[in-house]
């Protein structure tokens, strides 16, 4: 129940792609995130499971049977919009039960559900308002009811949270987490925010151009990137993404140099390799310290720093490597950093990816 | 070519026809014909004969029988196709028509003359624009007359009304002055005034200031317009106050405020409330048709309506006409129309 | 395109200079006079052109109007006339019977009341169904919506008379719509000379000349309804009859009072379209209200301007209930947005 699969799909508006040969396996029961830069084609992606859009070319089934050209009222889905639609002349009561009405469900099974619903969600105390008599994070609740009370096999959520506040946003993100560990429904979120991917998802799918870049865990994405984008976009500051040159390659390692003084010698699957390829190397900003100024070896490199933030339980350092290039590094604690002064940044040689000319993940040896 | 087939051919149902999509383009195809079928037969007639139009049943096209010069014959003859004792079929010109019998020659050889039977010919017809229809009421000098007069009346009184309810409208949104929801009161009051309600006392009003049967007459009690009042207060107010005060610090006097911020900034509500202006005055029926009473005085509307009511009424000439008081408008709407939907849209529905 | 604009600037500014001469000289007088009463004095200045027309040709005549449904005599002007009190009135409301015209004191009067109430009722259903389809229709995914839309609004434009003129026309023994009839094989019909067929008549031409207008005010509703509401109505399942019932109809309900209101405040009024087509007859079968005062009152040779005058109030009355409701209805619709 709620096993959806996307076959070799593709979405064109007369000569404009907005999706390239989508492959997608979406298990049941899992908390799939599409996440991606505005414009990347999650939404349209949505909508074609919806049903409200159909797809150029390509298959779409649920649980085993294609429903790609089955309306969206049958495929049994439910949608939570961006901007709630609740109809604005109905009592909230009256919102829930409209679907359920619509399938000629018996009255009393109708209040049964959309009692639960309401317990479930907290709103049984508006149910004879109106929309327009609610906050923001009452309308939303209700928009999650009103596809709660379909006991869909899937739910379909598009951008849900965008329109809260800061703090709402963070209390229900809480509660969507909840309720997928209650109702073990299969949801399919949409955002283009990485920390409610990161957050909420058993598996992120990364959108870019209407191209899927990686699918995986949270964890996994975060740890091994499978290129340059998804490296730049999942994790919270970017990754410091630098310039170097391969400068030897002996068996499973190669040897890079990059800029600010740096050298560091890295496993890697050597077949595509050669000296005097160009490479990106990648660090995050949690995965620098500072060393002594003296020390000597691989892994590090010099920058003058700019800037410093001191937050308390760590000190964000806004460097600048020779050549204009700029360094974030997050450090530990309070460690003593003067703007204007360079500073030996050493990077966890453990925590160093590896992309190639291409910007592609370079595999370890 | 095949994008526009397919923007043309674009449907609900997508790929299929839906019973809607039928009903649709049915209903907009229907409303093509009705809406501007009957301009586009007023145009067609009014270029007709009053012979052509007499016909029943009647062409689409003005057409009018084709005449030859013939020798030895001053005037033009009617071609007629005729056919003769001997079974064929040839052009004619007719001479003249005793009884059922047409007495017809060959133009090339007009010695000849047939004796053909009315019911063995057809007029040679082809398509004929029957201009005189137009240019004869412009001769007889009433018809340029009551157009010069709807002209005068529309631009003056359109100028007044820009004039005056734009000061008006000033007035009501950027002074603050007791008594100035009471004139507010007293201008929608008036929204519920219309004229026939007014229309004996109005009258007698009009001839007492001495304009009965004048065209300031037809133009002054239609100029203090409530609905054009309340569309350029609704723009000023949301020109900011700001830069009033910029402009008093500037030394501006208000008459100066009034001519060179505010009315340049109100122009695209003036341009507005001018095509409504244009398009009511021009269309002005009832009033006029009150005050005028001498006929050198009368308006396209009320001219046309007099000669549409004669005992003999010359249909060719008042189809001419129509047409010739309807091209105003037709231009407004050709240009102009985007402009009214959207000021009609934007009013709030007034 | 520069020499073009700059053609028509130089246009502009030949008219331009001596209106803006004339603006500086009023400059003058009037810089005095605001130093003399201030921006009060001002304010009043700039009201005054407009409400001395007001008054003169709106309020003066409002108040004259029931001073003269209180006289009798044939006179136009107020001192040639006799004081009768309610007479008038008495006389327009003598009738034994109100659903039978011709056995009431003033026939003429009361037959104009039942046609004007028969036609208000059928003509303002009539249009609100024909405009409430087209717009539904125009709120499709169409190509070229602006030149259909249009394409409606293009008799809106056209005079009164002109509308009147191009449907006699049409309507006349010998015109199109016989034609057409004819070659389709049905019996033509002699269309203004027909007492129920003029009075059809009259309500077809009037729906055929403002439904475009009414058609702006419901799309314009329809477009404001977003989008999301319908796929939401999608996504539960709603079959198209149930989303117009439930969904579309409430929410357009606020445009569609609107437009009954205003079409009926109009339809009360109709004259000039009609009286062109058919001058209220044959007989009197299509004689209106407004057409009653007009000839009550000035064109016919046994005019009695009180009586007009009375009828006029009566009509009044009426209409100003209606746009009293009308602009009830603005100011509740502006108290909703605000929220």
């Amino acid at each position: 129940m709620g096993r959806i699969t996307l076959t070799n799909i593709d979405r064109a508006y007369n000569k404009l792609k907005v999706l390239h040969d989508i492959n997608l396996d979406i298990e049941d029961g899992e908390f799939m995130v599409l996440v991606g830069p505005s414009g990347c084609g999650k939404s349209t992606l949505l909508r074609l499971i919806a049903g409200l859009d159909k797809p150029s070319a390509g298959s779409i089934e649920i649980d085993g049977t294609d429903v790609t050209t089955v309306t969206a009222a049958e495929r049994g889905l439910a949608m939570v919009f961006q901007s709630y639609a609740l109809y604005p002349h109905m009592s909230v009561r009256k919102n829930l039960a409209f679907g359920l009405e619509n399938q000629h469900m018996p009255k009393a099974e109708i209040e049964e559900r959309i009692r639960e619903a309401a317990r479930m969600l907290e709103i049984t105390d508006y149910l004879d308002r109106r929309p327009g008599q609610l906050s923001g994070g009452q309308k939303q609740r209700v928009a999650i009811g009103r596809a709660v009370v379909r006991n869909p096999t899937a739910f379909l959520l598009d951008e849900p949270l965008s329109n809260l506040d800061a703090e709402l946003r963070i209390s229900t993100r809480a509660e969507l987490a909840a309720l997928h560990n209650r109702l073990k429904t299969t949801m399919i979120y949409v955002t283009h925010d990485q920390v409610e991917a990161m957050t909420l998802a058993d598996r992120i799918v990364v959108m870019r151009a209407g191209r899927i870049e990686q699918i995986g865990r949270p964890l996994d994405l975060y740890n091994a990137p499978a290129n340059l984008f998804v490296a730049g976009f999942i994790g919270a500051p970017r990754m410091n993404l630098l310039s170097a040159k391969i400068v030897s390659v002996q068996g499973s390692s190669v040897t890079l140099e990059g800029p600010g003084g740096l050298t560091a010698t890295v496993s890697a699957d050597t077949a595509s390799l050669k000296v005097g390829d160009d490479v990106t190397v990648g660090i995050r900003p949690h995965d620098i310290t500072s060393i002594d100024a003296a020390a000597s070896g691989e892994d590090h490199l010099d920058a003058e720093v700019t800037l410093v933030e001191a937050l308390g339980p760590e000190t964000v350092v806004h460097a600048t490597i020779a050549g204009g290039l700029p360094l974030l590094a997050v450090l530990a604690g309070q460690p003593v950093a003067e703007e204007a002064r360079t500073v030996r940044f050493r990077l966890n040689h453990e925590k160093l990816h590896l992309f190639d000319a291409n910007g592609e993940r370079v595999a370890a040896g | 070519m095949s994008r526009v087939l397919a923007f043309l051919t674009r449907r609900r149902g997508g790929k299929g026809w839906h019973w809607t999509d039928i009903v649709t383009w049915a209903w907009l195809v229907g409303g093509l014909i009705v809406m501007f079928g009957p301009a586009l037969w007023l145009v067609f007639s009014s270029f007709k004969t009053p012979a052509a139009l007499a016909e029943f049943p009647p062409t689409l096209l003005p057409v009018a029988t084709q005449t030859v010069m013939v020798e030895g014959y001053d005037k033009p003859l009617e071609l007629y196709r005729a056919t003769t004792d001997d079974g064929e079929t040839r052009t004619l010109a007719q001479i003249r028509r005793v009884g059922i019998i047409a007495q017809m020659v060959d133009p090339r050889d007009p010695g000849t003359v047939y004796k053909i039977n009315i019911n063995d010919r057809v007029p040679v017809r082809s398509v004929d624009f029957a201009t005189e229809n137009y240019v004869e009421p412009m001769e007889k000098n009433d018809f340029t007359l009551y157009l010069r007069n709807s002209v005068f009346v529309t631009a003056i009184a359109t100028i007044i009304t820009l004039l005056t309810n734009s000061m008006a409208a000033f007035a009501l949104s950027k002074y603050s002055f007791r008594g100035r929801d009471a004139v507010m009161l007293l201008i929608v009051a008036t929204l519920m005034v219309p004229l026939p309600v007014l229309l004996v006392p109005l009258y007698s009003v009009v001839s007492t200031v001495g304009l009965f049967d004048t065209l300031w007459g037809v133009i002054l009690p239609t100029v203090a317009t409530p609905t054009g009042v309340f569309l350029l207060r609704q723009y000023m107010l949301t020109i900011p106050d700001e830069l009033i005060d910029a402009a008093r610090m500037d030394h501006a006097s208000e008459w100066q405020i009034y001519w060179r911020i505010i009315l340049p900034l109100a122009a695209p509500a003036l341009a507005v409330l001018a095509i409504f202006s244009v398009v009511w005055r021009w269309n002005d029926f009832l009033w006029p048709l009150v005050v005028l009473s001498s006929k050198e005085n009368y308006t396209l509307q009320v001219g046309l309506n007099t000669y549409a009511g004669e005992l003999n009424v010359q249909w060719h000439f008042i189809l001419a006409m129509t047409v010739v008081t309807m091209i105003p408008v037709v231009l407004v709407f050709t240009f102009l129309q985007r402009y009214i939907t959207s000021g009609i849209a934007g009013s709030g529905l007034k | 395109m520069s020499s073009g604009n700059a053609t028509s600037s130089r246009i502009g500014a030949a008219f331009a200079a001596p209106v803006t001469l004339a603006a500086s000289l009023l400059n003058v007088p009037l810089k005095a006079w605001q130093k003399l009463t201030g921006n009060n004095g001002m304010a009043a200045f700039f009201l005054a052109p407009n409400m001395a027309i007001f008054g003169v040709f709106v309020l003066v005549p409002l108040v004259m109007n029931f001073v003269y449904s209180m006289t009798s005599g044939s006179g136009i002007f107020l001192g040639d006339r006799n004081f009768v009190g309610t007479g008038q009135y008495a006389r327009l409301l003598e009738c034994p019977n109100y659903l039978n015209p011709r056995g009431c004191r003033e026939d003429l009067f009361w037959t104009a009341v039942h046609n004007t109430v028969l036609f208000v009722v059928l003509q303002v259903a009539f249009m609100t169904v024909v405009s409430m389809i087209t717009a539904l229709i125009l709120n499709r995914r169409i190509p070229a919506r602006g030149f259909w839309r249009a394409v409606f609004f293009f008799p809106v434009l056209l005079s009164p008379v002109v509308v009147g003129l191009i449907w006699r026309w049409i309507l006349q023994r010998q015109g199109l719509l016989n034609f057409v009839l004819f070659e389709t094989g049905f019996e033509p019909v002699d269309w203004l000379l027909d007492r129920d067929w003029a009075f059809a008549a009259t309500i077809a031409v009037s729906v055929w000349a403002h439904m475009g207008f009414y058609t702006l005010i419901l799309l314009a509703g329809l477009q404001a309804i977003p989008k999301d509401l319908y796929e939401a109505a999608e996504m539960d399942g709603t079959r198209p009859a149930r989303v117009f019932w439930r969904i579309t109809l409430p929410l357009l309900t606020p445009n569609l009072l609107v437009v009954i209101v205003l079409s009926l405040i109009r339809a009360v009024q109709i004259f000039d379209e009609a009286y062109v087509l058919t001058g209220g007859g044959p007989g009197t079968s299509t004689l209106y209200l407004t057409q009653y005062i007009y000839e009550v009152g000035f064109a016919s040779l046994l005019r009695n301007p009180g009586l007009a005058a009375a009828a006029s109030i009566l009509m009044g009355a009426v209409l100003a209930g209606l746009t009293l409701i009308q602009l009830q209805m603005g100011r509740r619709g502006e108290r909703k947005g605000k929220r």
